[in-house]
């Protein structure tokens, strides 16, 4: 399933000594990290370790103070999430940001719907709609028509991550996509994911679950402290070695020359 | 592994429990499926608008029974009971876009009043002397001014809607008897008279189009909405996207024109107790055409999607890139005008102004008859339709309990209880909705 496929071309985004304080609490320290298309790049560490707020700089909703992001290999700014968005980066939030009272289509095609005329052009939204979820394999959906309150905890995660790609997006951020889900509805997610990847996305998964994280990570970076300690291929991990990584930064296992702050893995 | 079947499996019981909550019309591929649907949906307590529906029907049927001389369904009560329903359906489609945003507005009453009276006062041919299009367009103006204000202070300084509309509804009290007080009409400008200007804003609810004129409206009005439905479903059907069966789409058609011919043949019936009295009153196409607007506004535009989407879930909004506080304030907005047209045609109904004008009980009355309608008080769910229907509710018990000349002290116990029973049914419904995903979850 995992191909350890040598990651010799430039990473779809590459961050650089990124640094992030809010007041005197500094949540980032030197940050640098590697987003490569077609992989799976899961994101772990404790609580209070800065993975959502890397998260949230990507997405352009906190500024960065220092470092830099480059885009297919070119320096680029993310100063709101309107930036992030123009580059095709697209994140899923943990709590979804579904409007229940509203059906799947409108809800995937919430802020940016078509128009004829002035009017909403329903029909057209509901075949590209239905084309996307088609191509992800979200068929357990009755009908695209379905309020989304009527979803199982699964379906609605699946319905946010189908409308984080509609919009060509090249990089998928998701913030603990199995978090509120039983074991059927899990598999069902991360099959998902694994479809994102195949489609040549660079898929980036926040996740507390090492279960998961194991399963379907292509690559694997930790957090400690607001520092990236590690980043490497998941094969070069084993569950002893990430927790170790995740609740002392650093571990006494043969982890292929990464420590402390790991310049390692892809480039 | 089980990743292979995986995402089949889940979903059996969940799918299940969605039919429950899947408009009929969009899975149903023959008439008596839908049908099957439909009822499936009604004993989850996914009614839509059968509640008001049966609930005009029981009135309609107990009026009938116990009014002298059956004269409840009479055309002319008909007609009569219409037009007292006219201000109560217009204030409530307001009230709709408020309560779809999950707000509140309790200053409409009296926003109607500043309104009909600014129209009334203005048009006298003893003072100002406008024209009748004049007098409309400020005071509608004005009703609009007036929501921008409350909807900025709302939004921006994030004031609670209840208490700044509140405080609203007292000052326009002041502000509307204020203008009562202009000019030399003692407090009570009257649209009594034969000027032109005057006789237009009387004629507004008061006016009849001329019965053979209403038939061919009528017809009009079927074949148009009529090639709309069937062109919009055929479309559905020919790209195939989930479409109603041909069978529904013929039988809504029908429906319409079995309504509007059963109208149109109620309003041509002379009703004038001496002469001839007959035809359609100008305040159902004012009303019709209100209604119309303002539902391709909330179905059909990018606006209400937003309105809708705000109403649902806020923050999925914002980061969808809506702009809150422009939308919330253009509603408030939307339901100060919509508020004054509803004021206009109390002024031409009581055929003047006075300092009679309850503003705090109409207000009261046009919230009940949007949430009896079916518009939910928590936000994102509700209709324009449910305004209108509701609006009948209300006229309905209002014009029954007169006939039976019952006190006025009846009136108001009986539209409470209906508002308590249709308040239950939003919130039973709504309960039953959260905790039937919450189990799916």
């Amino acid at each position: 399933m995992i191909e350890d496929s040598p990651s010799t071309a430039e990473p779809l985004l590459k961050l650089h000594g990124v640094e992030k304080h809010f007041g005197p609490v500094q949540a980032l320290y030197n940050v640098d990290l590697d987003l490569p298309a077609g992989q799976v790049t899961a994101l772990v560490g404790d609580n209070g370790a800065g993975k959502s707020v890397l998260t949230k700089c990507i997405a352009g909703i906190y500024q960065i103070d220092h470092g830099q992001f480059f885009w297919e290999g070119r320096p680029v700014q993310i100063h709101s999430p309107r930036d992030s968005a123009r580059l095709g980066i697209e994140t899923v939030y943990q709590d979804l940001a579904l409007a229940d009272n509203l059906d799947i289509v409108q809800n995937m095609f919430l802020g940016r719907e078509r128009l004829r005329n002035g009017l909403l052009n329903e029909d057209d939204m509901e075949r590209a709609a239905g084309q996307t979820l088609a191509n992800l394999r979200v068929t357990t959906v009755r009908s695209i028509r379905q309020p989304v309150a009527s979803l199982s905890g699964g379906q609605r995660q699946s319905v946010a991550v189908a409308k984080a790609v509609m919009w060509n997006s090249k990089l998928v951020m998701l913030d603990e996509p199995t978090a509120a889900l039983g074991v059927v509805q899990t598999q069902m997610v991360l099959d998902l994911v694994r479809r994102l990847r195949d489609r040549g996305l660079a898929v980036m998964m926040i996740s507390h679950n090492l279960n998961d994280v194991f399963e379907v990570a292509d690559r694997i970076a930790v957090m400690y402290l607001g520092r990236l300690v590690v980043q490497d291929r998941a094969s070069a991990f084993d569950r002893q070695s990430a927790v170790e990584y995740m609740t002392t930064g650093k571990s006494g296992r043969t982890v292929p020359n990464a420590q402390d702050k790991g310049q390692h893995g892809a480039s | 592994m089980a990743r292979a079947e995986a995402p089949e499996d889940p979903t059996a019981s969940a799918a299940q429990a969605a039919t429950l909550d899947v408009p009929p019309e969009i899975v149903a591929q023959s008439l008596g499926e839908w049908v099957r649907a439909w009822l499936t949906r009604l004993r989850a307590g996914q009614s839509g608008v059968l509640p008001v529906v049966l609930g005009l029907l029981i009135i309609s049927t107990v009026f009938t029974a116990i009014s002298p001389n059956n004269v409840f369904l009479s055309a002319g009560n008909l007609v009569n009971l219409f037009q007292q329903s006219a201000v109560f359906m217009v204030l409530a489609m307001g009230e709709v876009f408020i309560l779809l945003l999950g707000e509140i507005d309790l200053s409409i009453g009296y926003t109607a009043g500043v309104g009909g009276v600014v129209a009334v006062q203005l048009v006298e041919p003893a003072t100002t002397k406008w024209p009748w299009w004049g007098a409309i367009l400020v005071a509608l103006l004005v009703c609009a001014i007036i929501g921008v204000l409350q909807g900025t202070l709302i939004t921006r300084l994030r004031l609670s809607s209840l208490i700044v509309t509140l405080a609203g509804s007292l000052i326009l009290n002041g502000v509307m008897l204020i203008a009562l007080g202009l000019g030399p009409f003692s407090g009570s400008p009257s649209l009594q008279g034969t000027n032109p200007n005057i006789r237009t804003l009387y004629k507004l609810m008061w006016g009849t189009i001329d019965p053979v004129v209403s038939w061919i409206g009528m017809v009009l009005v079927v074949i148009v909405i009529g090639s709309i439905l069937w062109w919009s479903d055929s479309r559905r059907r020919q790209s195939g996207l989930v479409a109603p069966p041909a069978s529904l789409t013929v039988l809504k058609i029908a429906l319409i024109a079995v309504v509007g011919i059963v109208v149109v043949a109620i309003c041509n019936v002379n009703r004038a107790a001496i002469g001839t009295l007959a035809g359609v009153p100008w305040v159902i196409p004012i009303v019709l055409v209100i209604l119309a607007v303002w539902m391709v506004l909330t179905q059909r535009t990018r606006f209400g999607r937003y309105v809708y989407a705000i109403g649902g879930n806020p923050e999925a909004a914002r980061r969808a890139g809506v702009n809150l506080a422009i939308i919330r304030t253009w509603c408030f907005v939307l339901c100060s005008v919509t508020a004054g047209i509803g004021g206009l045609l109390y002024a031409s109904y009581l055929g003047g102004m006075s300092n009679n004008f309850n503003g705090g009980q109409i207000v009261l009355y046009a919230i009940a008859a949007a949430v009896i309608g079916g518009t939910s008080l928590f936000g994102g769910r509700g209709k324009m339709l449910h305004g209108v229907l509701g609006g009948l509710v209300i006229g309905g018990i209002y014009n029954g309990l007169y006939l039976l000349a019952i006190d006025v002290q009846w009136q108001f116990i009986v539209t409470g209880f209906v508002l308590l029973v249709a308040v239950a049914i939003d919130a039973l419904s709504r309960r039953s909705a959260t905790s039937g995903s919450a189990a799916r979850v």
